[in-house]
């Protein structure tokens, strides 16, 4: 059976809807990196050469703070196995930029830079973007009193004119 | 016009080695797992060479060349480094055109570029620290008439440097020179993309530099550089590349309480106001080159001028102007001399130039030019080329906060200087600025308005020696290409001297 994509569950508090998955290619290359060195993260880059790719970091080895946001949080494992757990982290001030764009996680040939686990395979992790389908993605009827965290009244300030409405 | 001969056939300025191994302690050394990577040319898709796949093992090798060579080559005379730098500076001119075209086959950016520019500059940075540790004096402060204050400034030791896949011989250089200067021993670690032409060059220097005051270990990130950035052994870390791992970089840095200088990229702005415009002379001739330079290195620059801003009454004129002059940048074979616009470096920049005219469409830019691959036929075909792209949008789209690192320009309009030292100072980044006026008042506040470290003002992409480089912002930590380098490369060792007889008075 093939590998479907996978879509990040939400943990941003005070919103509903996901804002990055894995493409299949991404889930089975993650996979096979996890069995290689164990539990994962992913901190999105930005800046020069290999920035704006997805970095794959042993788990907790790239220490976050409260100047990164969460986006979401998958689970690799096959069905029925032991969770493992892959959050998809961003700077805050990156996310400032980003939020009105959902994030799909992909692998293309080639060799980047940067400490990225996935160099030596010959393959790169890359974001392909889309807008988000709502102009109200993140809070919820469930939610909507919630009081959300830092990023989320920043990501509605910062959509760009061209964002439907 | 000059065509250079490829990189493998009998008449090309340069023979790589079917395989490269380290460098370390003057020669050459097989990696210790016995493992080697493919080292594609972006030229045409190909590879041309295999290079070692260091690991923690080889960067201890390194390290233990470096320490050995430390003690002694920090108490070299600073006439003795400067000596060896000018040395160094003399090989480097000696071989510009095999220098040139192999940073052109390992990189893919235009051979015009790579001779007129990368190479003839790292010569010169070499130069310039030469005269700049010669130069440098320590200080002293008489504080009583028995009390003396004296200043040295010490070599670190052992640092290490990573380097990116940009500039990979000049990148080097701006790191080396002064660390070299100051009487340090290096390790550096090439970008994984780019690792032959800088081991061409140290095969050059073989003879010039003493065994293990430079050792170079190839290999990737995870296995090579962390490592390297993470070991105890080093006094300082030096790097070049994106956000995440410079943050990664900086904590394994706080983790052993060492400096670390990082150069993380930028979103540089590029403002022209309206009186650039009032005449259609050698001035504005200029200008419009200085829009255009945005594809220049195929926008792989951390300064890239990658978004322009026009003020309104201009935007139209100014931009279709620019526009006919951007389509008219002569794309092909990087190995010829008339080529303005070459290869990006690697298949994945590629993807990820295209991803983000992608995502400029979708938010809805308005594509002025390009737009698309482009493949120029024959055996470039497989090479990794992109046709230079101007998008009209606003700055809030990703297109204008990114850094795309290619040949994509983000254009908008402002109306007033406040609008426009507010659009430009809208980014995380503070790399590099352009600012275009007619008008020297204007021109030097915008100079000092905009939140970057350099600024260049009716030019742009000069990067001499002596003037600092380095970002404000999330751009990073630190200045290179001018003495303040030093001082990222040496220990300040106070000596507090008594001339007194007498006993303090205390006990």
């Amino acid at each position: 059976m093939s590998t479907p994509t996978l879509t990040a569950a939400v943990t941003i508090p005070g919103e509903s809807l996901a804002r990055v998955e894995l493409a299949p290619v991404a889930v089975d290359l993650l996979r096979s990196l996890w069995q290689e060195h164990g539990p994962l993260m992913i901190h999105q880059s930005g800046g020069c050469c290999d920035g704006s790719s997805p970095m794959v970091f042993m788990a907790g080895e790239f220490i976050t703070s409260d100047q990164d946001v969460r986006l979401g949080r998958f689970d690799l494992a096959e069905p029925g196995q032991p969770e493992q757990p892959l959050d998809f982290w961003m700077s805050v001030e990156q996310f400032a930029y980003w939020s009105h764009t959902f994030l799909t996680v992909d692998v293309v040939p080639g060799r980047g830079s940067g400490f990225s686990a996935e160099a030596p395979r010959g393959v790169r992790f890359l974001i392909r973007s889309r807008l988000m389908e709502t102009a109200e993605p993140f809070a919820g009827p469930t939610t909507a009193t919630t009081q959300p965290p830092t990023a989320e009244p920043v990501a509605t300030e910062t959509r760009p004119e061209s964002v439907p409405a | 016009m000059t065509v250079y001969a490829t990189p493998g056939s009998p008449d090309s300025k340069v023979t790589f080695k079917s395989r490269y191994e380290n460098w370390i302690g003057g020669e050459w050394v097989a990696p210790v797992k016995g493992q080697y990577f493919e080292d594609i040319s972006p030229v045409n898709g190909k590879a041309f060479t295999e290079v070692a796949r260091g690991t923690a093992e080889d960067i201890d090798l390194a390290l233990d060349a470096a320490h050995k060579a430390a003690p002694a080559w920090g108490k070299t005379s600073a006439a003795e480094r400067a000596r060896v730098l000018n040395l160094i500076a003399d090989t480097i001119d000696a071989n510009l055109e095999l220098l040139a075209v192999a940073e052109t086959w390992d990189n893919g950016k235009p051979v015009r570029e790579t001779l007129n520019a990368d190479i003839p500059l790292a010569a010169d940075h070499f130069r310039y620290f030469a005269s700049a540790i010669r130069a440098q004096d320590g200080d002293h402060a008489q504080l009583d008439g028995d009390t003396v204050s004296y200043q040295f400034h010490e070599p670190l030791g052992v640092v290490g440097q990573i380097i990116p896949w940009n500039f990979p011989i000049l990148m080097a250089v701006w790191k080396l020179a002064p660390a070299l200067a100051a009487g340090n021993t290096v390790v550096l670690k090439p970008a994984e993309q780019t690792p032959a032409s800088i081991l061409v060059l140290i095969e050059l220097l073989g003879n010039i530099l003493p065994p293990g005051v430079v050792n170079i270990v190839n290999g990737f990130g995870l296995e090579a550089g962390k490592p390297l950035a993470s070991s105890k052994r080093i006094r300082k870390i030096a790097f070049t590349g994106e956000t995440s791992t410079g943050r990664l970089i900086l904590q394994y840095a706080s983790a052993n309480i060492i400096p670390s200088t990082v150069e993380l990229g930028g979103k540089s702005p590029n403002i022209f106001f309206s009186d650039v415009a009032q005449e259609k002379d050698a001035f504005y001739d200029k200008a419009q080159e200085g829009f255009v330079l945005f594809a220049f290195n195929q926008g792989e620059v951390c300064t890239a001028p990658s978004r322009a801003l026009l003020q309104k009454p201009i935007y139209d004129s100014f931009l279709s102007d620019a526009v006919a002059r951007t389509a008219k940048a002569i794309q092909g074979n990087p190995l010829d001399t008339n080529t303005q616009v070459g290869a990006q470096a690697s298949n994945d920049q590629l993807e990820k130039i295209l991803s983000y005219i992608d995502i400029g469409k979708k938010e809805g830019a308005k594509l002025a030019l390009g737009g698309e691959r482009a493949d120029l036929g024959g055996d470039l075909t497989g090479g990794y080329y992109v046709q230079p792209t101007i998008f009209e949008g606003n700055n809030k789209m990703r297109l204008f906060q990114e850094e795309i690192f290619g040949p994509v320009l983000a254009v908008t309009s402002f109306t007033d200087y406040d609008d426009a030292i507010s659009i430009a100072n809208d980014t995380l980044y503070g790399l590099g600025a352009g600012v275009w006026s007619r008008n020297g008042n204007v021109a030097y506040r915008a100079g000092r308005d905009i939140q970057a470290g350099r600024v260049w003002v009716n030019n742009y992409h000069a990067y001499p020696a002596g003037a600092a480089f380095g970002g404000y912002k999330s751009s990073g930590i630190g200045r290179e290409n001018n003495k303040l380098a030093l001082g990222h490369y040496q220990q300040t060792k106070n000596l507090l001297v008594s001339y007194s007889e007498n006993a303090l008075g205390f006990f």
